[in-house]
């Protein structure tokens, strides 16, 4: 190959590598300014929410059943206030082929990189989503790489991310491992370049409608149940994508008055990108090290326009502390029987908590599970954590920091969720696109745009512009 | 001796060296070169651990690099035990009985 293979050349070829890699002429829905037609975007390259059904169907993927966990909404009830207590649900997504919900990611993607004649997909991801496109492309007959951020410089590995990668290869994928840093990218161009493959991306429209038939059922099997839409739905937050596809299959569903909360797990004051703080941290997705970055600026993935949009969908948006995750990952398996997770068990820690503000004939859901096994388990993670120097202690959550303990609640009474101020988020996702933009001056469709983008309102945006000097 | 034509090998690579790393990344990460970790079928006729040899890969891929270990395994496991998260299933299990008297 004659081209230049530095760098700094395959990173000025990323849009011409992307376009060939993906299939989507991003430019189509761009307006030139911060707006772009993303409701447009979904419609023409994405699928319906009947073909998704019918994609996933043929690979086994979705209509997973949804458990009551009434022992938990027992103990949840005894820290309530009189009345309250919502019933908790949850949607058990450890059932999709590959053990979690990801699985409805990758059906859509293998199914369209196998449609446009790609002979193998390609994902960045140290996540279930790498297992889950390797057994989607499995089913598919397509070749499979997997690039995973995977240990640091002294070539220690989170057991987590360890797990992922043996899951990807027992699916016949090739796992590529690389040490911390965010030119894993420049490795993922130079693979999608040498390759020819498709990039299975988390981010593209397909990916995310995959994840509408979600929130879909959700709906469609409350109403078999209970004769009604839930109240609330708390989803893990980190990339985005499960809050917006699952927001948006309920709303195709007609469940608009459902509450949409985000959760991650807290691990403020780590830094993602540093080396010596990279085996600090216990959870290695799920957190707001993911979720904070990608709902202030989601077109940070890897495709020029992120399906996943977050800000848009979000009602409310909480975390909850490692050892609170862990502490809920053991109580699941030891009243519920349900040994799942640890961090597809955040949301379910958030939901013991909001559960206590709500009524008691009112019904919170939990929407996902994932598979756990060796390394994956909050026994490794645990083991791992004290050989990094993390000290594991029983007491209250609250005064956890992240890389330096864990602590476990003392009892459920001290299990809490801290809110994150929206407000906030929303202002600091209207900066970015000011700043990325380097806009002066809006357009109509701007301000409409960022209006829906952030589910917010006309005087709030133009209030965060005042404070920004642009004009309107 | 150590690998043989057609064995299970992994190699390793330096993708960018410290001084190469991108500008807007933490220093302690811009002191240390990108790693990167592959496995695949020796090409080679035969070679030994830390010589530069050429590899395919699972799905049929070319690609060169440092030889490190021969047939590689996994070492990751449940973990040790955790004395501290015993009093957990105890703890919720009696909180449930109590309630139900």
């Amino acid at each position: 190959m004659g081209k230049d293979m530095s760098f700094e050349a395959v990173m000025a070829r990323n849009s011409e590598i992307m376009k060939n890699a993906v299939g989507i002429d991003y430019g189509e829905f761009e307006t030139g300014s911060i707006a772009f037609d993303y409701e447009r975007m979904m419609e023409e390259t994405g699928y319906s929410l009947q073909e998704i059904e019918e994609i996933q169907g043929e690979t086994g993927v979705g209509n997973t059943p949804i458990l009551e966990l009434k022992n938990l909404t027992k103990l949840a009830r005894i820290y309530a206030p009189e009345g309250k207590g919502a019933r908790i649900f949850i949607k058990d997504e450890a059932a999709n082929p590959s053990g979690s919900f990801k699985a409805r990611r990758a059906a859509t993607a293998c199914y369209h990189a196998k449609k446009l004649g790609y002979k193998g997909v390609i994902a960045a991801t140290s996540g279930n989503y790498g297992a889950a496109v390797a057994s989607q492309a499995a089913m598919r007959g397509l070749k499979c790489i997997i690039v995973q951020e995977c240990y640091d410089s002294k070539g220690l590995g989170q057991p987590e991310i360890v797990e992922k990668a043996r899951k990807c290869e027992a699916y016949g994928a090739e796992v590529v491992q690389l040490t911390v840093g965010p030119e894993l990218f420049y490795t993922f161009l130079v693979l999608l370049e040498e390759t020819g493959y498709f990039n299975a991306s988390l981010y593209t429209p397909f990916g995310i409608a995959g994840v509408e038939t979600l929130g879909y059922e959700i709906s469609k099997q409350f109403r078999e149940m209970e004769g009604r839409d839930p109240d609330a739905v708390v989803v893990t937050n980190a990339g985005g994508g499960n809050l917006t596809g699952t927001a948006r299959g309920l709303i195709k569903a007609g469940a608009t008055d459902t509450e949409i909360i985000g959760a991650s797990v807290s691990l403020k004051g780590l830094h993602m990108a540093s080396d010596s703080q990279f085996n600090k941290k216990s959870f290695t997705t799920g957190h707001t090290g993911f979720g904070i970055p990608f709902a202030t600026w989601p077109d940070r993935s890897d495709v020029p326009r992120s399906a996943a949009r977050p800000l848009r969908y979000m009602d409310r948006y909480v975390t909850v502390s490692q050892g609170t995750v862990f502490y809920m990952t053991e109580v699941l398996a030891q009243i519920e029987g349900l040994e799942r997770g640890p961090a597809g068990n955040t949301s379910l820690a958030a939901a013991f908590k909001l559960a206590q503000e709500m009524d008691q004939d009112q019904l919170i859901v939990v929407q996902e599970t994932e598979y756990t096994g060796a390394g994956k388990h909050i026994q490794p993670q645990l083991t791992f954590a004290k050989e990094n120097g993390i000290e594991v202690l029983i007491g209250d959550p609250a005064d956890e920091i992240p890389g330096e303990n864990i602590i476990l609640p003392k009892d459920p009474s001290y299990i809490d969720t801290e809110e994150i101020q929206l407000e906030k988020t929303r202002r600091s996702y209207i900066r970015n696109c000011i700043q990325n933009t380097d806009v002066k001056r809006i357009t109509e469709e701007d301000l409409k745009f960022l209006i829906e983008d952030t589910k917010s309102n006309e005087e709030f945006v133009k209030s965060v512009l005042d404070e920004f000097g642009v004009e309107y | 001796m150590d690998a043989k034509k057609g064995d299970w090998v992994r190699i390793h690579n330096i993708v960018l060296e410290a001084g190469q790393r991108a500008p807007n990344i933490p220093e302690d990460t811009q002191n240390v070169p990108l790693e990167l970790w592959d496995k695949g079928f020796l090409l080679d006729e035969s070679a030994r651990i830390g010589d530069k040899v050429e590899i395919e890969t699972y799905i049929g891929r070319k690609m060169e690099g440092t030889l490190i270990e021969v047939n590689p395994y996994y070492e990751h496991d449940f973990g040790k035990c955790v004395p501290e998260l015993f009093y957990i299933g105890r703890q919720v299990r009696n909180l449930l009985e109590k309630d139900g008297e």
